[in-house]
């Protein structure tokens, strides 16, 4: 058993990084795919640690290994190969995700004359319909988690379940904001709370959500970072530019 | 065998007004932008652009060149969201085909195989299909009767690229780490144009491995000799995105006026002359 750190001695940057980890975990040899600073973080925690068969790429074409060297190539034209396969769990953004986890990240407002432009669907539909995704949103709030998002990029359990057998490879690890741990992990496949990050309470998450969350009747607190991994942190870190992101 | 070396405005004067123009490259990554320039000094207009688009489709915007952009994404990778596309969506000033990334790849290998379609799951229960319900679905005729996207064949009236070496002839060489999905763009055009960096006796070709042989001249009809021809999207391994110049161009989005400065100051300009005024 590893030692404990007491709570003062990691950041919520680094509470952050580690749930990100745990999506990954028990994933076996696949190529984790995690969009942004904080997951980029923890996706490298989960191979240094209790994943050490992910494969990453260096944001380009390269697969590069935990020592930092190239064991393979993965351009888009493959990376989209990887995607349809199935061997792949992705970490994405949401501008906004619904109860079900529909993730919208295209545009706000009509389509047609969208009120803001963001950057379109890119491999949403094709990442949650074929394979693992997780999401990252670093300010919890009810702009974010919305009853109805304005644009379905990424599915979410309801659209999944209507496709029958063409859903069959979606699921949704999990959500980790600044505030909680989310999962679906419920009968109806609405999201539930799955830990609250310390110092958080069940009314601060639902005050900030735009939708009626499930909340089991014991909620746990989501898992300190141990003195290993705060130490794996600090090295892929030095400059601590994920506190930054989350402050 | 033909020597294909044509200048950026024969390439020009070989495209109409209302064609549909694919661009290679991805976001601001190796994008054939003396081309691109090249059309924005043209009269051409009400263009269909197909593009994982960067800022070949921020510029075409800009000077309203564009009738109808399909996409999966629009963004300058530095910095994520493109600020020029954005104005001309947030207006209305274009009609859009928003599509995943894997459709758009999909639709180019179907009309590079001449097939009406290929089948994915990808865009399935997405408002994807909602947004656009010209796109069907087919059942598979096979014992598991799965419903999926019939993604249609993208084709293109033209395709613009950017590769590192060229010959005379049209084979292209691709040098940098990802070679993203230029041939299928070559492949779905009826009237191909390589843009590069420098042209090169073909026996130079195979001097680095095969696999950098991504376009042969089959799929080329057009050769532009264009060193700095992707600035200030990235060309590697010759040289990286030049994102001071990339902050500048997104900057210019604020206002018209600074729209204006910005124009004058490097688009009115030849690619002779633009190498002259970005070398810093």
């Amino acid at each position: 058993m590893s030692e404990q750190p007491s709570e003062r001695d990691f950041s919520l940057a680094d509470l952050c990084v580690v749930a990100c980890a745990e999506a990954w975990r028990g994933d076996g040899e696949i190529l984790a795919s995690p969009i942004g600073l904080v997951p980029s973080l923890g996706a490298k925690l989960a191979r240094a640690t209790f994943a050490p068969d992910l494969l990453l790429t260096d944001g380009v074409a390269r697969l590069v290994n935990a020592a930092g060297v190239v064991e393979g190539w993965l351009p888009y034209r493959a990376v989209f190969d990887v995607v349809w396969s199935g061997r792949r769990h992705v970490m994405m953004g949401a501008t906004q995700i619904d109860r079900f986890g529909n993730q919208n990240i295209a545009s706000i407002g009509e389509f047609a004359k969208p009120r803001a432009q963001l950057l379109g669907p890119r491999g949403a539909p094709g990442n949650t319909i074929n394979h693992a995704t997780s999401y990252f949103v670093p300010q919890h709030s009810a702009k974010v988690f919305v009853e109805r998002v304005d644009y379905v990029c990424g599915l979410g359990y309801d659209r999944a379940a209507k496709l029958g057998a063409g859903g069959r490879f979606h699921r949704i690890a999990r959500v980790v904001t600044n505030l909680a741990v989310l999962d679906f992990e419920t009968a109806d496949r609405a999201m539930r709370i799955a830990s609250l990050h310390p110092g958080v309470t069940v009314e601060d998450v639902a005050a900030k959500t735009g939708f009626a969350l499930h909340v089991p009747p014991s909620v746990p607190t989501t898992r300190a970072p141990t003195v290993e991994e705060l130490r794996i942190i600090r090295a892929l870190d030095p400059d601590g530019r994920a506190q930054k992101e989350l402050s | 065998m033909a020597d294909k070396r044509i200048s950026e405005a024969e390439v020009v004067a070989r495209l109409s007004d209302g064609m549909t123009i694919g661009i290679g490259g991805w976001g601001s990554r190796r994008k054939p932008m003396s081309l691109v320039r090249a059309i924005l000094r043209s009269p051409l207009r009400d263009l269909t652009i197909v593009s994982f688009g960067g800022p070949d489709v921020g510029l075409l915007c800009a000077a309203n060149k564009v009738r109808k952009l399909v996409y999966g994404f629009v963004s300058l990778d530095s910095i994520p969201l493109e600020p020029h596309f954005r104005a001309a969506r947030q207006r209305g000033a274009v009609e859009v085909v928003e599509l995943d990334e894997g459709m758009l790849q999909w639709g180019l290998y179907a009309a590079s195989l001449r097939l009406p379609f290929l089948p994915t799951r990808a865009g399935l229960g997405s408002d994807v299909l909602v947004h656009h319900p010209e796109l069907r679905t087919v059942r598979s005729p096979y014992a598991d009767g799965e419903e999926l996207v019939a993604m249609p064949a993208l084709a293109l009236d033209a395709a613009l690229v950017h590769a590192n070496r060229a010959d005379a002839q049209g084979n292209g060489q691709l040098l940098g780490p990802d070679p993203f999905f230029d041939d299928l763009f070559c492949g779905a055009a009826k009237q191909r144009f390589l843009s590069c960096e420098r042209v090169v006796p073909t026996e130079e070709l195979a001097l680095a491995p095969l696999g950098t042989l991504r376009l042969n001249r089959m799929l080329i009809d057009g050769v532009v000799e264009a060193p700095l021809g992707a600035h200030f999207t990235d060309c590697e391994p010759d040289y990286g995105r030049d994102e001071a110049f990339q902050r500048e161009y997104a900057d210019s989005a604020a206002d018209p006026q600074k729209w204006r400065a910005f124009a004058d100051k490097y688009l009115s300009l030849d690619h002779d002359a633009y190498r002259r005024a970005v070398a810093r």
